[in-house]
């Protein structure tokens, strides 16, 4: 028989989004927390990010990737009822609630918790999942295995380097290779505008010279051991590149920064429903998924600007985890989110009645003085861009029950500047 | 200089040489496999549509037709004994309209004429029963249950562990470069120490012109054939059981949908004359490819797609394999021109030149202690209950690490102790790095752990072999700290 464990909870991955949620449940009194991480070291994708701009939001100071892990590590250390257990790998998750895990200490150990927070994050979107054409040379890699590679292991993975993709790891990768004395030629972007926050294009760009090529992509990919240059070409209307307009840039090193993708194949074994437009579980305002009894936080649930909002949204959910554990929650009325009007997606995407719930609205296109619509509130938004979450609290008397949802949208703004 | 001797030499290290030096390995013979790439299976072998045809395709009287159905009927055995990953899946052939209907019917006697089993037309009906996911315009199919799928890289790996465990040799990083007759042999230059064989096996693929005109034999005539193949998501296990094809072209089995024995779906093959040995895949070939499986299965989704390769098909003026003598001299055997589908034949081709081996007159003894079988670890395999047993024994298999396919620090490990020195010998072996997220997480870890386990730095491990190294050094402040700590 395997070695099973009866324990209250269990949170699945040890990133900020873990970290968070086991404190906050600790806090709120639940006693036997377990929280599972497969790297050697807790905090996720923070520790690569030895940049700085964390923390602005939640801890209301300038902090690097590894300063802000480390306080919640500390954290973690003055709550013994979390026990952490490192190098160790979820490999099947249940309806039920079993968490079956390997690791080379323990081997094979199933946890049947009361209880379950899931996150794992997100990863990268790969070369094959946007189909470049060309060769397959070695020096291909995506920002965050590149950024890691370099900060973590310390391995100067190139010299010539060309980036597709401006989301915010693209940006600060661009600038912390030319820190490295690293040339990067480009930064490509599909799209008319950036998908990273604007003080990444000017901190991580514009500061150093390095031109953003929007509406354009890379059209093939050259060499036979090595990358030896990309063909690159703008893109129409439709994003479909003018090959004939298309030149080459030498580089021995391409940098995908193309999307993250959350990591939901263990959500989608314990039977939680995805959410399409965020790729994320469908949760409530206490961050529950349609499966009872588990939760999902951060990136897993959906892709973040900032790690400050994860522990911020984590928070929540490790309290309502505690509370679901005391028999607090459940049957909760609540009302589903429409989206409207230039509304990519909505999380909460389950509104529950009588409950103050931040909002993360994610916008289809960029749009000038537009207002958001959240039920029968609104407020002024000045400049809507995909790249940048839109926030909002919906308050109780914002929402009509008797309408049975919430429809969130923009309205009136401008499209072109 | 030191000189290998050896009784037989077999050049190339695909399906081809591997399958026959593994059946050559059943005898007293000293043997020798050189491969002038860094590991097995690197060149067509690796990159193919994996299918073991059931031989409805071929043309009656050929040897691609006698060697594809032996070869397909020899699949389950050897799977069996050898432990790599093989499903009798079966294929299914669809017709579109009723004029089809009768090619189909042809078929179905082309089949039978090349003696394959248990083909049986099925109805629209029947067709939507047995594969629900196919598209509804189709009015009907035929059935060949005798078809299979492999993975075709790791069955070379098979082949060539099992054949070096009854002690052959193998020798990768190992190009022969010219090859002058003796008296009772052959002496054969290559880049590195010489051999002297006295029979020697030419398998060299995309390369058997080159390698044959070396002894003078100038009749072997080789253009490539290129073929590309799109694979998507592992989450669309099961959307077709069985392979897939559309009636055939004139030079291909057209653009087929192809469940892979790991679970994955593969669309392609593109069929296209090419002048140099370029692997690159084209947005005119995804073009080809994806309407086409479309037309077969309709929900097939684009955002699925996990990532694309491309063979080449080694093609002789023929239209068949080139399996016999060489005119130059009868102790050199070609085995040239083979296409698809070679893969599905190689066991036959194997057992054909062994015959033709004895014709030479080199005098072949079974060995008393022929060892059969071959094993390996797959972790991701196994029952719960397995697993942690195995976990007991030996905690690096607790250890995992590439999540997407669940592949463990012990199976890394292992694969390294089975001859892979690169990042894509041990994907091609344990699959890390083919999943989902291709190698994202688990490439620097793999990095470290071939690193170790082969005691080169990490600067020196490269993807694919000499040229394709994956870092170029430390960065400066790390370089500085290492100085500082050796003075
Ligand atoms: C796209 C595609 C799809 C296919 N699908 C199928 C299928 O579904 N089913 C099927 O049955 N068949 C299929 N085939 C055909 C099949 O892949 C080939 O028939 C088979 O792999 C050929 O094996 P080989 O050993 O002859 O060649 P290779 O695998 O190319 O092996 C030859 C080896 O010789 C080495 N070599 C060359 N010259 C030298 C030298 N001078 N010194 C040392 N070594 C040398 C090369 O490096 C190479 O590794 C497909 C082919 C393609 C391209």
């Amino acid at each position: 028989m395997l070695n099973t464990k009866a324990v209250d909870l269990v949170v699945v991955g040890g990133g900020p989004a873990g970290m968070a949620a086991a404190v906050a449940a600790a806090e709120a009194g639940v006693e036997e927390i377990v929280l599972l991480e497969r790297q050697a070291k807790l905090g996720g994708i923070l520790p690569q990010c030895i940049h700085n701009g964390f923390g602005l939001r939640y801890f209301k100071e300038e902090l690097t990737g590894p300063e802000y892990a480390y306080r919640f590590m500390l954290e973690l250390k003055k709550k013994p009822r979390i026990q952490v257990k490192t190098e160790t790998m979820v490999v099947t998750i249940t309806p039920d609630r079993q968490v079956v895990t390997t690791s080379a200490a323990e081997g094979l150990v199933c946890y049947q918790a009361r209880a379950v927070i899931l996150a794992m994050g997100c990863r990268e979107r790969p070369r094959g999942a946007i189909n470049i054409p060309g060769t397959r040379p070695a020096g291909i890699y995506t920002a965050g295995s590149l950024q890691y590679l370099l900060n973590i292991e310390g391995f100067l993975p190139g010299r010539t380097a060309v980036i597709l993709g401006s989301g915010d790891i693209g940006l600060i990768m661009a600038r912390r290779l030319t820190l490295e004395g690293i040339r990067v030629r480009a930064v490509l972007e599909l799209m008319p505008y950036s998908n990273g926050l604007n003080r990444n294009v000017v901190q991580c760009l514009e500061d150093f010279n390095i031109p953003l090529y929007l509406s354009h992509t890379v059209t093939a990919i050259h060499g036979q051991g090595r990358v030896e240059k990309v063909s690159v070409a703008p893109v129409d209307a439709d994003l479909q590149p003018l090959v004939e307009k298309g030149f080459d840039l030498a580089c021995d090193t391409l940098v995908l920064s193309v999307g993250l993708i959350p990591e939901n194949e263990l959500s989608l074994q314990a039977g939680v429903e995805l959410d399409p437009a965020t790729g994320g579980p469908v949760v409530d305002s206490f961050y529950q998924t349609t499966v009872e009894g588990i939760f999902a936080c951060g990136n897993v649930a959906h892709v973040h600007d900032v790690v400050d909002d994860v522990s911020a949204e984590s928070a929540i959910a490790g309290r309502a985890a505690a509370a679901y554990l005391r028999g607090e929650i459940g049957g909760n009325r609540w009302l589903p989110v429409k989206a409207g009007r230039n509304i990519r997606s909505v999380v909460p995407q389950r509104i529950v009645v009588g409950q103050a719930t931040p909002l993360y609205i994610r916008a289809r296109f960029p749009e000038k003085n537009a207002q958001l619509n959240v039920g029968h509130g609104h407020s002024k938004r000045r400049i809507v861009s995909p790249g940048e979450t839109i926030y909002y609290t919906v308050k109780p008397e914002d929402i009509c029950s008797q309408e049975g949802f919430v429809r969130v949208g923009l309205e009136g703004g401008k499209v072109d500047d | 200089m030191s000189i290998t001797e050896v009784d037989v030499l077999v050049i190339g290290g695909g399906v081809v040489g591997a399958a026959l030096i593994r059946e050559l390995s059943r005898y007293e013979l000293d043997l020798v496999l050189v491969e002038k790439e860094v590991d097995v299976s690197f060149g067509t072998s690796k990159a193919n549509s994996g299918i073991v045809h059931s031989g409805v395709h071929d043309r009656p009287g050929t040897l691609k037709a006698q060697l594809s159905v032996r070869g397909c009927q020899l699949f389950p055995e050897l799977a069996a004994e050898l432990d790599f990953l093989y499903k009798q899946n079966g294929a299914v052939v669809v017709a579109r309209s009723r004029e089809e209907l009768v090619e189909l019917e042809k078929l179905v006697e082309n089949g039978r004429a090349n003696g394959v089993k248990d083909l049986s037309l099925i109805s629209r009906e029947e067709l939507r029963r047995i594969e629900p996911n196919l598209s509804a315009e189709l009015v009907g199919g035929l059935l060949a249950p005798s078809g299979g799928i492999v993975v075709p890289f790791d069955l070379v790996f098979a082949l060539t562990e099992n054949a070096v465990a009854n002690g052959a040799k193998l020798m990768v990083n190992t190009e022969v470069l010219g090859i002058k007759e003796e008296k009772d042999g052959f002496f054969v230059r290559t880049n590195h120490r010489p051999i002297r064989a006295k029979l020697i096996v030419n398998a060299a693929g995309l390369y058997g012109g080159e390698v044959a005109a070396m002894i003078g034999d100038h009749s072997i005539q080789l253009y490539a054939r290129k073929g590309e193949e799109y694979l998507f998501d592992r989450k669309l296990e099961g959307l077709v059981q069985r392979t897939v094809f559309p009636l055939p072209s004139k030079v291909s089995k057209g653009i087929l949908v192809i469940p892979t024995v790991d679970g994955n779906i593969m669309i392609g093959p593109t069929a296209h004359r090419v002048e140099d040995y370029d692997l690159s895949t084209s947005l005119a070939g995804w073009n080809e490819i994806f309407p086409a499986a479309r037309k077969l299965v309709p929900t097939l989704q684009p955002t699925d797609l996990i990532t694309a390769f491309s063979g080449l098909r080694a093609v002789g003026t023929s239209g068949d394999f080139i399996i016999a003598p060489s005119i130059i001299s009868p102790r050199f055997i070609n085995a040239a021109g083979i296409e698809s589908p070679g893969l599905t034949a190689a066991p036959a081709i194997a057992e054909y030149i062994v015959e033709l081996i004895k014709d030479s007159g080199l005098p072949l003894a079974r060995k008393q202690k022929f060892n059969p079988r071959r094993t390996v670890v797959r972790l991701r395999d196994l029952d719960p209950q397995a697993q942690a047993e195995l976990m007991q024994k030996d905690p690096a298999y607790g250890q995992i690490v590439c999540r997407c396919e669940m592949v463990s620090a012990g199976e890394i490990r292992d694969a390294v102790r089975r001859g892979a020195t690169t990042l894509d010998g041990i994907k091609l072996r344990t699959r890390s790095g083919m999943g989902r997220c291709q190698g994202g997480f688990c490439t620097p870890k793999i990095i470290r752990l071939l690193s170790n386990e082969l005691g080169l730095p990490p600067e020196q491990i490269s993807k694919n072999g000499p040229g394709s190294e994956l870092l170029f050094g430390r960065l400066r402040g790390d370089r500085a700290k290492e100085e500082k700590q050796h003075a």
